[in-house]
């Protein structure tokens, strides 16, 4: 991207709200039952029914506005988004518009330079989702299926605060964490809980006033959303600078063939006649109920990061990660209290050999075959000197094939680690006799052939001597 | 058997049948024949639920026998063809759901049920209510029984036409703007609008849901307050109802006026109404003032802007709420067409009738961008205006008193071409819709042979109030007994 434009960027995310049932109705919003079996008469918009406010999205809503640092507002109103679709049962899309129940909200990310960069949150509305309409395999003719009809959605609009399409994709992750660290959406990005829309825009370094945006719709992965924004982004610059003009219109990323389409323009846009809706009572929130919700408020990601670098002394960048699922956290923190090990040890360790293990084989943390207190366990065996840490990976993948815990994975393959300092003495002693020319080398001075030596030793022992008694003992004989 | 079970108000019909002198049966196959003989002249029925309607009786009749008499065990009802009703069709006098049977019970045709009523049929109406002559139902006006070439008011016009005619002694009705007491005065009989949120909405098909209010239409103030206390209450089902206790209507009907502030709307009473209906109307004051209320002048400034406001605000509601007739999932669906939106127009042309068109027009136009701030937003601004001035009025007075509608009934066709002469026949109602205030039309004279109805308007949950004072002065003329001929 040429240095002289600047990007703008800002994203409407929909985070379906993790109620039983559905915003206005009683029906269930299981997710992947039979087309049409979990819509009942008000989803289906039939006449004469009435739409029901479920009280549990309020307070999710009021939830997420507190952990954003916004504004509940005491009193939020429903209006009607008027239009035609087959998909939209009633003619119109219950949401919130000139009233929303969360306002001037705000989060932190890091910028390119990791500086703490601040990201307005304009507002977060509660919706209800349409249905969804299905073109393949019914014989030219289009289904539609209303289960979805109803769903809550939290649609949560920053600021176009966003400078880049990692920046973009940084703030999805937070808004994401903060959601599921509140319980109020399950945050599955394949089944279409958390999704969002990106307005991109474009305008020279040093210029005022934003340039024309194009609304990327409908984006349910962090990849497409990276992906999707730095194709806009590239597209409105090339645009501009063969002279043409960047259309307000709407677009579809076609994740395929990497790039953006048209979908619609501004002129074909509806006119949506918002206006309040007259079925629905506006909702009223007190300071008491503000202070309640409050109460029940959980630790969230930035206080949890600060807490593990403060308590278990860990790295930023690892106490960043841990923290990204609350899951991840829980995990570390029933590990690290665990062991005898030191906390960076449980963090590597996870970061590093349980993560690649669980990507390898397709898994969420709470799905690992290995449990926080048999990893604690077999930490506990490196800080005991039982076996090393090359050995421990060795531990570690016979545990995570079910073959028992560390202690008799050990055992059974007899892993234990050499201490005995009168039988690495003798392996060294061979060592040193059998390579005199490497001995004289060090002896001149080539001070890195220790390495060689442990390696020999090492060899000798399958790799259970003990590492640090090896050294001292090749240096203490090497002297 | 008795032969002028037809006759009958609920209120006798449920000592008759408490004393055993008839049966549920015998009240439903008398009041089946005469809607045999009737309705052909007088269109007020889409529906005829006979066959339904006798199992019902029976089983009411079966229920008293055994001690389970709910408070309308064995009473008949007609229900507006707005209510959607379990397995009966449910049209609203339009094309668009001429075939439509609702899966569900309304919660008043449930309330009612549960009661032990048993519903005689669905009454006609103006297409989704949206009339107040009743001439724009797909099924044909409504003939008024006084007098065959008038019209019975509307839109709740074949309830009031059934009641006067004797076919029924109840029928329900909605008023969003004088629907039910418009039809009720021009027909002679009584139509309550409760208070907005009083009665539930819910399965009453949406024409202005900030407006709509079930209510019934009767031959005695008695009957609507026994039918009231029935309908009345809160339901989780509507988050508009509100939940505040259900009074004995009944028995608070026989406290005497004395004392009884009535205010006068001078403005009623200006050269917009008709002066035979305002003699009568002004007769009717002065019985009031002579059971002891007193009668004094108040100031509804904003009042004049009702029709106005009205005509903003029900058709913005109503073309949203209407929008779901799109032919997908329910009603009418136009054949073969090319795509969704030939589908959408197509079936949405040949659905609606010319006045519902109008409204979803003038609807969609005062909502859109642009004009919304200066028509809708403003409409609601005045609302609001008359709504202060009924509250301020409330202050020193109990009930506002005045004629229900400018006229007596008129020919059916004259005001067909001419709209804005046919909105105006509810400029004396519309205000307590706009204010969600409760309104009933009681009986108060006879003009060339045509009834006409005192308007009386409550304040906020005074339904009590008011049918105390519409009770008393019921009680003192006959104005209600008063049969049209060929009816007795």
């Amino acid at each position: 991207m040429s240095g002289q434009w600047e990007v703008v960027i800002g994203l409407e995310i929909h985070a379906q709200l993790a109620t039983k049932s559905k915003i206005f109705s009683a029906a269930s919003t299981a997710y992947g039952a039979e087309p049409n079996t979990q819509a009942c008469l008000v989803d289906l918009g039939y006449p004469g029914v009435l739409p029901v406010l479920n009280a549990e999205v309020v307070r999710m809503a009021a939830k997420f506005g507190l952990a954003v640092n916004a504004t509940v507002a005491p009193r939020s109103v429903f209006a009607r988004k008027n239009y035609f679709y087959p998909d939209l049962p009633k003619g119109y899309q219950i949401s919130q518009y000139e009233l929303p129940i969360v306002e001037h909200g705000e989060l932190f990310i890091a910028d390119a330079d990791g500086n703490e960069k601040r990201i307005g949150i304009t507002r977060a509305h509660l919706e209800e989702d349409a249905g969804k309409s299905i073109h393949e395999g019914l014989d030219g003719y289009s289904g539609i299926d209303l289960n979805r009809a109803g769903t809550p959605l939290l649609e949560i609009v920053s600021e176009p605060d966003l400078s880049s399409a990692r920046e973009a994709v940084a703030y999805m992750r937070k808004i994401h964490s903060i959601v599921r660290y509140l319980g109020i959406s399950d945050g599955n990005m394949q089944e279409g809980s958390f999704r969002c829309d990106a307005n991109v825009s474009v305008r020279p370094v040093g210029q005022d006033e934003l340039g024309t945006r194009a609304e990327i719709k409908n984006l349910n992965s962090f990849r497409y959303v990276e992906k999707a924004i730095n194709f806009e982004v590239e597209r409105q610059i090339e645009l501009i600078e063969d002279g043409g003009q960047v259309q307000q219109e709407t677009r579809l990323y076609d994740s395929d063939k990497d790039e953006t389409r048209s979908m619609r323009s501004k002129e074909e846009a509806n006119d949506y006649r918002y206006f309040p809706d007259p079925d629905l009572l506006p909702v009223e929130i007190d300071a008491a109920y503000i202070e309640a919700v409050r109460a029940t408020l959980p630790e969230l990601p930035d206080a949890k990061q600060q807490r593990f670098i403060d308590d278990y002394g860990i790295r930023e960048d690892d106490a960043a990660i841990l923290t990204t699922s609350l899951l991840l956290a829980d995990y570390f923190e029933a590990v690290a209290g665990a062991t005898e090990g030191k906390a960076q040890g449980v963090a590597n360790f996870i970061i590093g050999d349980l993560s690649s293990a669980l990507n390898r084989d397709g898994l969420d943390i709470e799905q690992s075959p290995v449990s926080a207190k048999d990893l604690a366990l077999m930490l506990d065996r490196i800080k005991d000197n039982t076996i090393s840490g090359k050995i421990a990976k060795e531990v570690f993948e016979a545990m995570w094939a079910g073959e028992g815990t560390a202690d008799e994975i050990i055992e059974a393959r007899g892993l234990k680690q050499i201490t005995d300092s009168s039988a690495i003495e003798a392996i060294v002693d061979n060592v040193i006799e059998a390579n005199p020319g490497q001995v004289a080398e060090y002896k001149a001075g080539k001070d890195k052939l220790i390495g060689f030596f442990v390696g020999q030793v090492m060899k000798e022992t399958g790799g259970k001597a003990n590492p640090g008694q090896v050294n001292a003992i090749l240096k203490d004989k090497l002297s | 058997m008795s032969q002028d079970l037809h006759l009958q108000t609920l209120t006798q019909l449920a000592v008759g049948l408490g004393n055993g002198t008839f049966s549920s049966v015998d009240i439903t196959e008398a009041l089946l024949d005469r809607i045999e003989s009737h309705n052909g002249a007088l269109n007020a029925f889409i529906t005829v639920t006979a066959e339904q309607a006798l199992a019902d009786a029976q089983r009411a009749d079966a229920a008293r026998a055994s001690g389970n008499a709910g408070p309308l065990n064995g009473l008949p009802i007609v229900h507006k063809d707005i209510f959607c009703t379990r397995d009966v069709l449910t049209t609203c006098a339009s094309r668009m759901l001429e075939n439509f049977v609702s899966p569900y019970d309304a919660t008043v045709v449930r309330r009612m049920a549960e009661a032990g009523a048993v519903m005689l049929g669905k009454s006609n109406m103006d297409e989704f209510a949206m009339g107040s002559s009743n001439e724009t139902s797909y099924f044909g006006p409504v003939m008024n029984p006084w007098n065959l070439e008038c019209s019975p008011g509307g839109s709740s016009g074949g309830s009031a036409a059934a009641v006067a005619a004797r076919l029924t002694p109840a029928a329900t009705g909605t008023d969003t703007g004088g629907s039910i007491r418009q039809p009720a005065a021009l027909t002679g009989t009584v139509g309550l609008k409760p208070t907005y949120g009083r009665v539930s909405r819910y399965g009453m098909i949406a024409f202005a849901s900030s407006l709509d209010q079930a209510g019934v239409i009767t031959r005695s103030t008695t009957d609507a307050a026994m039918l009231l206390g029935v309908m009345a209450g809160f339901d989780e089902r509507d988050s508009t109802s509100i939940n505040q206790p259900v009074p004995d209507y009944v028995a608070g009907l026989d406290k005497s006026l004395k004392g009884l502030r009535v205010g006068i709307v001078r403005q009623h009473f200006d050269a917009g109404l008709d002066e035979n209906c305002g003699v009568a109307v002004k007769e009717a004051l002065a019985l009031l003032e002579a059971q002891g209320a007193i009668l004094t002048e108040v100031d509804l400034p904003n009042l004049e802007l009702s029709v106005p406001t009205y005509y903003v605000v029900a058709p913005a509601e109503c073309s949203s709420n209407l929008s779901r007739f799109d032919g997908v999932r329910f009603g009418h669906r136009a054949k073969d067409a090319e795509d969704l939106f030939d589908l959408y127009c197509r079936s949405r042309g040949e659905g609606f009738g010319a006045e519902v068109k109008r409204r979803i027009m003038t609807g969609t136009y005062v909502l859109s961008a642009g004009y919304y701030d200066a028509y809708y937003l403003k409409a609601q601004q005045v609302r609001q205006l008359i709504a202060d001035d009924f509250r301020k009025a409330f202050a020193d007075v109990d009930v506002i008193a005045g004629s229900t509608a400018p006229t007596p009934a008129f020919k059916l066709g004259a005001k067909t071409d001419d709209p804005i002469t046919m909105y105006l026949s509810d400029i004396y109602t519309i205000g307590a819709n706009l204010a969600g205030l409760p309104g009933i039309s009681v009986p108060c004279g006879l003009v060339d042979g045509l009834p006409v109805g005192l308007h009386l308007v409550g304040a906020h949950f005074g339904e009590e109030t008011l049918l105390n004072c519409a009770h008393q002065y019921e009680q003192a003329t006959d104005w209600n007994d008063a049969c049209p001929e060929g009816y007795q």
